[in-house]
C-alpha cells in the first residue's frame, strides 16, 4: 500500500519541525513546504527571530527536512496573502475594527489555498504545527478540541474549519505539551528546539500597523476625527481610526483625572469615544460571519463558553442565532470590553462548536 | 526512478569526466607552477586539458584561461575587458542576460541593454548601430540559457572588429550543443563552464583571442599567462579537458540523437496538452532546451508536482529563500507576468535516454492535468480591499 502524503506547512519554528518529523517517523510521506506570505521578504542577511518568514527560518526548516530525510520547498502565496488576509486586515482597521489575521491567514492560506496546493501535489493531508486535536465519532463526524496543554491550546485560531477541512487535516502536536515538543525536538537532533516562541504579526515585523494600513490603503480612506466622551465631548483629534482599538489605554493623547480607554470606535463619524473601565464593560455581542464546526449539531439557541480574545479565559453566555451566520452572544454575567473584528469562538468544554467575528459590543 | 531533465543548470558527470578524477586521484599531486618533477606532471596534465577545451570551440591552447566557472570568467571579460580599453566609455548588452553578466554590468556606467522580441531574438542591425569607437565591449550570450534562442552574431562581430570594441560571448549553454568555432564567430572572448558539459562545477574557462588585450582581475602569481593567479583547480581542469574530449568525440551524433529525443517530446507533449506553448524560436534554438507555458497552472506547482514524481525540470531562478522567481528572460520577451509564472524549462543532456522521454511525455501531461485542476492559475481573487464600506 502507498503510505499517505502529508503537506506540512513549516515555519521554520520548533513546533512545525517536531510536527513535520513526527509524521515522518509514523510513516507519512511528508512533504514539507515554507510559505512565502509577506510582501517584502527581507534581505538574507537581515538577522530577524521570531517571525515566520525570514530566510533564516526558512533555511531552519529546510535543515530539518534534510535532517528527516523528506523532501522540501519554500512556497510563494505572496499573492493570495496580500489580497486575502493583508487586504482584510487593512480595510478591518479603516473600519475601524480590530482584525484577527491569524484566523484569516488559516481560513484562507492554510486550510484553503495551501489545501489546493496540496491536492495539486497529490496530498491526503495537510498538516500544521497548531495545539489543537481533531477527532472523529463513530458516525464520522470530526470534531476540533483544545490541546492538551491549555497554555498553549490555539484551537481559537481555528474555528473556521468545517467538516471538510478537518477531514483532511493532521494536528501531531494537539496531544502534546510545549516541554514536550521541544523534548522531542532534542531527541530528534532539530537544532531549533530552544528558539523562541513566534510573536507579533507576521508581515509587521516592526509591529506598526498603523503605518502599514496607511500605506496600503486608498487615499480616501483613512477616517480621521474626534476623541469624545459619552456626552459626547470633544478631548482631542486623532490622525485616524485604525490606529484604535477597543480596550486601549495607552497612546490616547489626553489628559484626565483617572485612566480613559477606548469604549467606541464610530467609524461613520470617525469618532472615538473614550470612556472608564467600567463603562467598558459589556453585556455581550453580535457575532457575523458565523461558521460551525459541525452546522448540523446544534439549536437555534444553546448555552457555551466564548472565548473573545486568544488570550482571555473563556466566558458562559447564551447563544441565540438571528440568521443563519449571525448571533447574539449573551454573557451570564457582564463581560469585559468586547473588541469589534476580534474572533468569537464557541466552545463547550474542550470542544470547540464554531465561532464568528465581533461585529459590535451589547451595551444593554 | 529519476528523470532528469535540467542540463542547462548543470549536467550529471560524465563518465569521461569520472574517469578522469579517478586517475588523478591515484596520482601524486603536484603543483603545476612548482619546478620538481611532480609539478612537471601536473604541468603536463594541466596543459592536456586546455588543449582539450580549446579544441572544442576551435581555439589554441595559449587562448583559454582557466576559471572557477561561468560566472568568473563573465566577470573576468567584463572587468578585464572594460579596464583595457578604459578610455572607451560604453558598453553594450542585452536585458536578457544571465545574473553573472547583469550584475557586474550593474556596476558599469553608460550600458546600453538592447531588448528582444517576442521569441528571445536581439536585433543585430539595432546592436551593430549602437556600436562605435567609444564602445569598450559587446556582451552577450551566444545562446539564451531560460528559453535557448541562438543570436544572429555576424552583424555584430563585423561592426565590433571595424570600431575596435572587444566582442565577448558568454557561450556557457552554448558549448558542446551547437558547433562552436571562436574564428568563425570572430569573437574577442568566449566564456565556457565545465559543468554544463558533464564536467563537476567549479571549473570553467574564458577563452581571449588575443591575451595581451585584457586586463587581469585576479592577481597574484603568474598563473594562466598573467591572467588569473591562483594556483589553477587541476582537478577540475582535468575533468572538464575529459569532458571536452568527449563532447568533440561524439558532438554529431550526439547533437542528432537529443535533437530527435527533443523535438519527440515536445510534439508529444504539445499533443496532449492543449494550449501549451513554446517560448523561444522553433529553428535557431538550443536543440536540448525547450521553454514550455503551461496553461492554468503555476510552474511552481508543476515544478514541485513533477519533483515528486521523479522529474526534474526548473523555472526562471530560485530567490536565497529558495523560492522560484518568474523568468527575467520572458518578462523581457513579453510575456505577462502570470505567463512567466505558468512556464518551465526542460533540458535535455548527455545522460537523457529514450526512456526518460517516454516517462516524461506520460507524466507530465498527466501532472499538468491535476495540478490545473486541484490548483487552477491565476487563481480567481478574492480582494477585501473592495469589501471598504
Amino acid at each position: 500500500m502507498s503510505r499517505r502524503r502529508v503537506l506540512v506547512a513549516m515555519s521554520g519554528g520548533v513546533d512545525s519541525s517536531v510536527a513535520a518529523a513526527m509524521l515522518c517517523e509514523q510513516g507519512y510521506d511528508v512533504v514539507g513546504v515554507a510559505m512565502r506570505l509577506a510582501p517584502d521578504a527581507p534581505a538574507p542577511s537581515t538577522k530577524r527571530r521570531g517571525t515566520c518568514c525570514s530566510h533564516d527560518d526558512f533555511e531552519d526548516a529546510r535543515r530539518v527536512s534534510e535532517r528527516m530525510g523528506f523532501p522540501f520547498y519554500v512556497v510563494d502565496l505572496r499573492t493570495d496573502f496580500g489580497a486575502r488576509v493583508i487586504g482584510n486586515f487593512v480595510s478591518e482597521y479603516l473600519a475601524g475594527r480590530t482584525p484577527n489575521p491569524c484566523v484569516m491567514c488559516n481560513r484562507e492560506i492554510k486550510f484553503d489555498r495551501l489545501w489546493s496546493r496540496a491536492r495539486a501535489l497529490a496530498a491526503d493531508f495537510v498538516a500544521t504545527g497548531h495545539y489543537a486535536r481533531v477527532s472523529r465519532d463513530e458516525s464520522g463526524r470530526y470534531h476540533l478540541l483544545r490541546a492538551v496543554d491549555a497554555s498553549k491550546d490555539q484551537s481559537y485560531f481555528l474555528f473556521t474549519l468545517g467538516q471538510t477541512e478537518l477531514s483532511r487535516t493532521l494536528f501531531p502536536l494537539g496531544a502534546m505539551t510545549k516541554t514536550e515538543v521541544r523534548a522531542r525536538a532534542r531527541v530528534l537532533g532539530l537544532a531549533n528546539a530552544d528558539k523562541a516562541e513566534s510573536q507579533e504579526i507576521c508581515f509587521v515585523p516592526d509591529g506598526d500597523y498603523a503605518r502599514l494600513v496607511e500605506r496600503m490603503a486608498p487615499d480616501d480612506a483613512i477616517r480621521t476625527g474626534h476623541i469624545i466622551d459619552a456626552e459626547g465631548k470633544i478631548l482631542a483629534d486623532h490622525a485616524g481610526i485604525h490606529r484604535f482599538t477597543v480596550g486601549q489605554r495607552r497612546g490616547l493623547g489626553i489628559a484626565a483625572s483617572e485612566p480613559r480607554y477606548v469604549r467606541e470606535i464610530r467609524r461613520d463619524s470617525g469618532d472615538v469615544v473614550v470612556g472608564s473601565r467600567t463603562e467598558l464593560n459589556s453585556r455581550g455581542l453580535i457575532a457575523r460571519d458565523v461558521d460551525f464546526v459541525d452546522p448540523a449539531s446544534h439549536e437555534s439557541a444553546f448555552d457555551a463558553e466564548v472565548k473573545i480574545r486568544y488570550r482571555h479565559p473563556a466566558l458562559p453566555a447564551r447563544l441565540t442565532l438571528a440568521s443563519s451566520r449571525t448571533a447574539e452572544v449573551r454573557f451570564v454575567s457582564d463581560g469585559p470590553a468586547v473588541t469589534p473584528g476580534q474572533a468569537c469562538v464557541f466552545y463547550r468544554g474542550d470542544e470547540v462548536l464554531g465561532g464568528g467575528f465581533i461585529e459590535r459590543a451589547l451595551r444593554e | 526512478m529519476s528523470t532528469y531533465l535540467d542540463h542547462n543548470a548543470g549536467s550529471p558527470l560524465r563518465p569521461e569526466a569520472k574517469g578522469a578524477i579517478a586517475r588523478f586521484a591515484d596520482d601524486a599531486g603536484g603543483n603545476p607552477s612548482s619546478v620538481h618533477r611532480a609539478g612537471q606532471s601536473a604541468r603536463r596534465m594541466l596543459e592536456e586539458a586546455r588543449a582539450r577545451v580549446a579544441a572544442l570551440i576551435g581555439a589554441d591552447a595559449r587562448q583559454i584561461i582557466f576559471t572557477s566557472g561561468g560566472t568568473e570568467a563573465n566577470n573576468l571579460a567584463i572587468f578585464g575587458a572594460t579596464r583595457a580599453l578604459a578610455s572607451r566609455r560604453k558598453v553594450i548588452s542585452s536585458s536578457i542576460e544571465h545574473s553573472s553578466i547583469l550584475k557586474p554590468l550593474d556596476a558599469l556606467e553608460n550600458v546600453i541593454r538592447s531588448s528582444p522580441d517576442r521569441e528571445g531574438r536581439l536585433s543585430p542591425d539595432e546592436i551593430a548601430a549602437s556600436i562605435d569607437t567609444d564602445t569598450a565591449l559587446v556582451t552577450l550570450a551566444l545562446a539564451n540559457s531560460e528559453v535557448g534562442t541562438i543570436q544572429e552574431i555576424g552583424t555584430i562581430a563585423e561592426a565590433a572588429a571595424r570600431d575596435g570594441a572587444m566582442f565577448h560571448l558568454d557561450a556557457a549553454q552554448a558549448v558542446g550543443r551547437i558547433p562552436i568555432n571562436v574564428a568563425e564567430l570572430r569573437c574577442d572572448l568566449m566564456t565556457m563552464s565545465g559543468h554544463k558539459l558533464g564536467a563537476p562545477a567549479g571549473i570553467g574557462a574564458l577563452f581571449v583571442a588575443d591575451p595581451s588585450m585584457l586586463t587581469p582581475m585576479m592577481r597574484g602569481g603568474p598563473q594562466e599567462g598573467g591572467l588569473r593567479a591562483g594556483t589553477p583547480n587541476l582537478l577540475g581542469a582535468i575533468a572538464f579537458g575529459a569532458a571536452a574530449a568527449a563532447v568533440r568525440e561524439h558532438f554529431h551524433d550526439e547533437a542528432l540523437r537529443l535533437s530527435m529525443l527533443a523535438n519527440e517530446l515536445l510534439a508529444e507533449l504539445l499533443d496532449a496538452i492543449p494550449g501549451l506553448r513554446l517560448n523561444g524560436p522553433i529553428r535557431d534554438r538550443l536543440p536540448n532546451t525547450m521553454n514550455l507555458t503551461f496553461p492554468k497552472v503555476l510552474g511552481e506547482s508543476m515544478l514541485i508536482a513533477l519533483d515528486l514524481e521523479g522529474i526534474h525540470v526548473s523555472m526562471g531562478s530560485a530567490c536565497a529563500a529558495g523560492a522560484v522567481e518568474p523568468s527575467h528572460v520572458l518578462l523581457a520577451m513579453g510575456l505577462t507576468h502570470d505567463e512567466a509564472r505558468s512556464s518551465l524549462r526542460l533540458s535535455l543532456g548527455w545522460n537523457t535516454t529514450r526512456n526518460d522521454i517516454a516517462r516524461a511525455a506520460n507524466l507530465i501531461p498527466r501532472i499538468w492535468r491535476r495540478v490545473s485542476e486541484a490548483e487552477p492559475s491565476p487563481s480567481p481573487s478574492r480582494s477585501h480591499m473592495e469589501n471598504l464600506r
